[in-house]
């Protein structure tokens, strides 16, 4: 069970702004959401691999080759945020 | 009627000069005007791009030797970029974003000579089973207006079976192309992760994520595929398997081949008339000289579970990148910090079904959870493709329902996750294991719990890794015995 403190300190962490009636509708679907994946634990996985790529790629390399992708107008078009020399400009990050 | 032709009939009527690209894509514009008001498959229609990509695909077949492709009328999912054509993932957040590139696909879809009809509806960000989640609004069913089309890829499936298009694109990471594909009557195939670059498709969950077509007919979806599948060098989990010639398998005899029937994907569940289709096409295939032997993968009740650890955790990493600056509009009202900034862009931006799976993500990767739950679901994960291994030194395929039910209605599972989870028990193992899979027409439901109306049923037809050819054998055997894909909604 997830509490409507706990639900507002994961909200922070993935930086999601909730609101105390979203964080009460969220603690209970989530609290659901866990509970069913806890049947994860009646598998014994002891000496089991796990998995994290499918096909057994491993340690894909290629040559570290400058290649032309899009120009720098056509990126820097891409954001609504003020550009100046060539940079995007955004709230500071130190000092709050 | 030109836009009721299959995509192959399309392409053979370019080459004998019966038609143009451009009568072809006015067809389609002309249905989809009719009937895209009431459905909401396409959330943005590209006709002035479309008719110049038609007359451009009219030059190239008057001078011979153009793709088979060229000049065919599609679609794309929304999560596909586009250069210069908008691309939202149905999601608030990037409602506004003009991509400066194309994704790897629309670039060797352009090169055979695509005419891109639109952007289709989904689910936001690929997160769902019905096309609810999206912020231009949902789907509707062309069999039933009042019922869901399916999802993730809800609008590329609508918009096939609905002849809107000769064929689309979509993404499947637990079941997004099958499940609509089986909900809307028209073929979808999933194909072996990796087999297709994703460069350019926006990321949901990396280790799942798989890029396929829908269609007609399978002879259609095994073309579309041949022209998008092989290595990219822009996309590093695509291996260097060879891509055969998918032409080779279609109509081969199904004679000997060995058809696994996993026994807990029927049963308790499982609507019974959904049961009754997958059976009787088993049947047709029992006719044709195929045996058909029960198997078990014994770890598939575990599939969901899996799937809502590893997927969020995945994804929550994904969507960081949503935060305004990198991605993402501007928040309404002016922030006063950089983490205030963070939170109204995202609570803005996002729709209820992301915050879930977000926060769902990051609670199993948050430090003292990530053994006991992301972990975890990844050893189970290794068990789940064990099972599929076992299952395939005994048999060639294994045939499924697709979805335990015809499709549901608008509303009905929205609010409630985990029921709108476990309509995906069946297609979500698969995915679980990387290998391919196909939803083919099967049947209809009788209509008698649906006021009359008769719904599409779809088989799930699984094969080994990299095994789409033998899909493609297999469903189109079906196809030369049964009309179902020839079914047409009256819309």
């Amino acid at each position: 069970m997830l509490s409507i403190e706990q639900i507002k300190h994961i909200a922070k962490l993935a930086r999601l702004g909730v609101s105390d009636v979203e964080a009460e509708k969220f603690s209970q679907q989530l609290s659901s959401i866990l509970g069913y994946v806890e049947l994860l634990n009646e598998v014994d996985v002891k000496d089991v691999l796990p998995t994290s790529q499918v096909t057994g790629l491993q340690n894909v390399m290629r040559e570290d080759t400058v290649k032309p992708f899009c120009t720098k107008e056509e990126l820097l078009g891409c954001t609504e945020l003020p550009v100046q020399l060539d940079q995007i400009k955004v709230k500071p990050v130190m000092n709050q | 009627m030109l836009n009721t032709l299959t995509l192959t009939e399309a392409s053979q009527g370019l080459r004998d000069k019966k038609f143009s690209s451009v009568e072809l894509t006015k067809a389609c514009l002309d249905q989809i005007k009719k009937h895209n008001e009431a459905m909401n498959a396409f959330v943005l229609v590209t006709e002035d791009l479309a008719l110049k990509q038609a007359e451009a695909a009219d030059a190239v077949l008057a001078k011979g030797g153009a793709h088979v492709l060229a000049g065919i009328p599609m679609g794309l999912k929304d999560i596909f970029n586009t250069k210069g054509v908008r691309t939202t993932c149905c999601s608030k957040i990037i409602r506004d974003f003009v991509p400066p590139y194309n994704a790897t696909v629309v670039d060797k879809l352009s090169d055979a000579g695509m005419v891109l009809l639109g952007k289709l509806n989904m689910d936001e960000f690929a997160c769902g089973g019905s096309t609810e989640h999206s912020c231009f609004g949902v789907t509707k069913n062309p069999w039933d207006l009042e019922r869901v089309a399916g999802g993730s890829s809800g609008g590329s499936a609508a918009a096939v079976a609905a002849d809107m298009a000769y064929y689309t694109l979509g993404t499947d990471t637990g079941g997004s192309i099958r499940q609509p594909a089986s909900l809307s009557g028209c073929v979808g195939l999933k194909v072996t992760y990796g087999r297709v670059s994703r460069s350019g498709v926006t990321a949901m969950a990396s280790s799942w994520d798989t890029i396929g077509p829908f269609g007609k007919t399978v002879q259609d979806t095994a073309t579309v595929l041949q022209a998008i599948a092989g290595h990219d060098g822009r996309d590093a989990t695509t291996p260097m398997v060879d891509v055969p010639d998918y032409s080779k398998s279609l109509g081969q005899s199904v004679q000997g081949l060995k058809i696994g029937v996993p026994k807990e994907y029927f049963g308790e569940g499982t609507d019974p008339e959904v049961e009754k289709a997958v059976r009787d096409a088993l049947k047709e295939y029992e006719k044709m000289g195929a045996t058909i032997h029960e198997v078990s993968l014994p770890y598939t009740k575990y599939a969901i579970a899996v799937y809502y650890v590893a997927m969020p955790a995945e994804l929550s990493a994904n969507l960081a990148r949503f935060d305004g600056i990198r991605f993402g509009s501007k928040p309404s009202t002016e922030a006063d910090s950089l983490l205030d900034y963070y939170l109204k862009v995202r609570s803005e931006g996002f729709g209820d079904e992301i915050k879930r799976r977000i926060m769902i993500g990051t609670y199993v990767l948050s430090a003292g959870y990530y053994d006991a739950y992301y972990r975890k679901a990844q050893k189970v994960r290794t068990l789940i493709i064990q099972d599929f291994e076992n299952a395939f030194k005994n048999v060639d395929v294994m045939i499924t329902p697709v979805s335990p039910f015809p499709a549901f209605k608008i509303g009905e599972k929205k609010d409630d996750p985990l029921a709108m989870y476990l309509a995906d028990a069946l297609t979500i193992p698969v995915s679980c294991a990387g290998v391919p899979a196909m939803s083919v027409p099967c049947g209809f439901s009788s209509g008698t719990a649906t006021g009359g109306k008769k719904l599409p049923i779809g088989m799930q037809i699984i094969g080994p890794q990299f095994s789409e050819d033998l899909l493609f054998k297999v469903g189109s055997a079906y196809e030369q015995v049964t009309e179902w894909h020839k079914m047409k909604p009256t819309l």
